[in-house]
């Protein structure tokens, strides 16, 4: 996605530099070609899928297909939905894998590894697999526990307003995002200095965490927070199995109906994502100037 | 503001098979200046974590005018230190460093301003109270550092090599100012570095560690000339192991008889210990010794002469002198007439284990 946003590089202009042979200049060329095969690769379904929403039948250009989305029914819910779950997707996954990646540096660099192949494991799981373990858990409650909190617990966290259950299921696919995000920031601070010398001020470990080490990793939680909120919302397998009516599934349901409109849902989906992307890097940005 | 007594009694800590502290006992007295001097791995650091907190003991204890910390936590603990490496919080600027310690205790934000200034005047930087440490020099962070660990007023300063990672000249200033400011506060402080030159020009005492024990701890002049041990003779300045013959309280050495100061080995054949300052070095085209090496330093040149036995001795003479006891010169050697020392008899030759300063206090 980054190849999208406008790059500007100077071309290398053949035969300006008269004293030096081709040498020094090549690698410039091999970007700009890479640069353009990226951008034709990202462009070009992009291109297509906006000329499709447009492209009326009678009259030519025609913006109505964009129009449709919102009056669309199951627009707003789903979409709030989504961006719901994300946010409570982030703060989990942030609280749990921060203080693991800190406490691992800090106290046991050994087990680092460990922690890494944890959350990398996500990855190798098909999303097939992890769903099909999912429901298999929501089943267990038989009838004869109906009573019970535990049931009552397993129906819960299937309260199609706001699956928690979906949660879950998305803080796990998010941890190995989040942990080479946290893991990158965190090794560009000398976090045992700043921390015993925090440490050496009174501070308490809490303190430190929240006064000393999260201020210093702003724009590594919000490169965690963007790459979960963009998984959460582009997640269509889990949620549809599981029969929830997240942003993505709305856009499957609604493209057997109204193709055009279904396009154009996803173009406009991409452009939030991108509006957001650009929020919070520049949030992140903002922290690293430090003023 | 003053200073704390501080004592290390039987400290010992392993890190898998290293011993970094073998049972170190020293006592640091109130408003002292203690340099803690070794080779790396010497356990000078370690000993200096465990008083700060950072490091637990495993068997031993720490204990501050009398009272035992060795489990205290290391926010609880009436210290401030100095790091090695550039310790500043990068997100804060200047004053918000220094006035840290404050705001954990929260200490109201304009109180906290005014002392943090005061500090930032004290360390002699009054205008950098709004920079960032990314817009500090290295120098100037480390002033900062010092300054906020002075800001709590604690009753011991620890610094960990904080100016190892300076440029010489810096270093030189920022040590005289850290003595300054440590001689008009009256804090007790633990300073660890392998730099003799700033051990001995900064401390009151100093405290020779190796492998985890401590070899000798005295005033400067007294480690420098009168080493206890052949370690710290050899790790503290150059020194020079000619072959002597002894006689009752005199010891022939180069053809010359000199007084014998210290302990004297059994047999009569000694090495006498010489300070590469205490050879006379005069060119003579009749001498049997001749110039191998010659090092300018500026105020002074070390060169290394080879006698006609073939031993090789260190000599410092005047660096005016160098042009004319340039390499090749045939010159004749003598020492100083004063006591020297003598140990036992070891392998001949000359030991310098670390590049030693020109001149030392």
């Amino acid at each position: 996605m980054a190849s999208l946003t406008p790059q500007v590089t100077t071309p290398a202009v053949p035969g300006t530099a008269p004293a030096r042979p081709g040498r020094p200049r090549r690698p410039r060329v091999w970007r700009g070609v890479v640069l353009l095969l990226a951008a034709v690769y990202f462009l070009v379904p992009l291109i297509a899928s906006f000329v499709f929403t447009v492209k009326a039948p009678d009259q030519g250009f025609s913006l109505d297909a964009y129009g449709e989305i919102f009056s669309a029914e199951g627009f707003a819910g789903s979409l709030l939905l989504s961006l719901g779950l994300g946010a409570a997707t982030i703060v989990i996954v942030l609280l749990l894998t921060l203080p693991a990646v800190v406490a691992v540096r800090l106290g046991a660099p050994r087990w680092r590894p460990v922690l890494e192949v944890v959350c990398t494991l996500p990855l190798v799981v098909p999303p097939i697999t992890f769903v099909a373990g999912i429901s298999t858990v929501l089943r267990w409650g038989p009838d004869y526990l109906a009573s019970t909190p535990f049931y009552q617990t397993i129906i819960a966290v299937q309260d199609p307003g706001f699956p928690i259950v979906l949660v879950l299921a998305y803080v796990v696919l998010a941890l190995p995002f989040a942990y080479r995000s946290l893991d990158a920031g965190l090794g560009a601070i000398d976090v045992r200095t700043l921390s015993e010398a925090a440490r050496n001020l009174g501070a308490s470990w809490p303190h430190v965490l929240l006064r000393v080490i999260v201020p210093n990793m702003r724009s590594a939680m919000a490169g965690a927070s963007f790459l979960t909120l963009a998984l959460v919302l582009g997640e269509f397998t889990i949620a549809r199995l599981l029969s929830f009516q997240t942003f993505p599934v709305w856009i499957y349901t609604i493209s057997g109906a109204h193709a055009q409109v279904s396009v154009a849902v996803s173009v406009f989906s991409l452009l939030i994502t991108w509006l957001l992307l650009l929020a919070l890097s520049s949030a992140g940005a903002r922290q690293r100037s430090g003023s | 503001m003053n200073g704390a007594r501080v004592e290390f009694r039987g400290l010992r800590r392993r890190f898998g098979s290293t011993v970094a502290l073998d049972g170190l006992d020293l006592t640091v007295e109130p408003g002292e200046l203690i340099a803690l001097l070794g080779p790396s791995g010497c356990g000078k650091t370690t000993a200096l974590r465990c008083l700060a907190g950072f490091e637990q003991p495993d068997e031993g204890e720490v204990l501050v005018d009398g009272a035992d910390i060795t489990r205290v936590p290391a926010n609880r603990r009436d210290a401030g230190m100095v790091f090695q490496s550039y310790s500043l919080f990068p997100n804060l600027n200047a004053r918000d460093n220094v006035g840290f310690g404050m705001r954990v205790r929260k200490t109201p934000a304009a109180r906290r301003h005014a002392r943090a200034q005061e500090l930032l005047e004290l360390v002699g930087l009054p205008d950098v109270g709004g920079r960032y440490p990314h817009q500090l020099s290295g120098g100037q962070q480390q002033r900062v550092a010092l300054a906020r660990a002075l800001a709590l007023e604690p009753r011991v300063l620890l610094l960990d090599e904080p100016l190892s990672a300076l440029d010489a000249k810096v270093r030189v200033t920022l040590r005289e100012e850290i003595r300054r400011l440590q001689l008009s506060l009256g804090i007790t402080t633990i300073f660890v570095t392998h730099d003799q030159e700033e051990a001995l020009s900064m401390a009151d005492r100093v405290a020779v560690l190796r492998d985890g024990r401590l070899e000798q701890v005295a005033d400067p002049a007294t480690l420098y000339d009168r080493p206890a041990t052949p370690f710290v003779a050899e790790f503290v300045g150059a020194m020079n192991h000619l072959p002597g013959l002894l006689s009752g309280d005199q010891v022939t050495v180069l053809g010359q008889t000199l007084p014998v100061e210290g302990p004297r080995p059994a047999g009569p054949e000694a090495d006498v210990l010489v300070r590469p300052e205490a050879v006379l070095v005069v060119p003579d085209g009749e001498g049997e010794g001749m110039v191998v090496v010659s090092s300018f330093r500026g105020s002074t040149a070390r060169l290394r002469v080879r006698l006609g036995d073939g031993a090789e001795v260190l000599a410092d003479v005047p660096g005016h002198d160098s042009a004319r006891l340039a390499p090749g010169t045939a010159v004749r050697v003598r020492l100083v007439e004063r006591p020297v020392l003598v140990s036992a008899r070891t392998a001949t030759g000359v030991t310098a284990a670390v590049p030693e300063p020109d001149a030392v206090a």
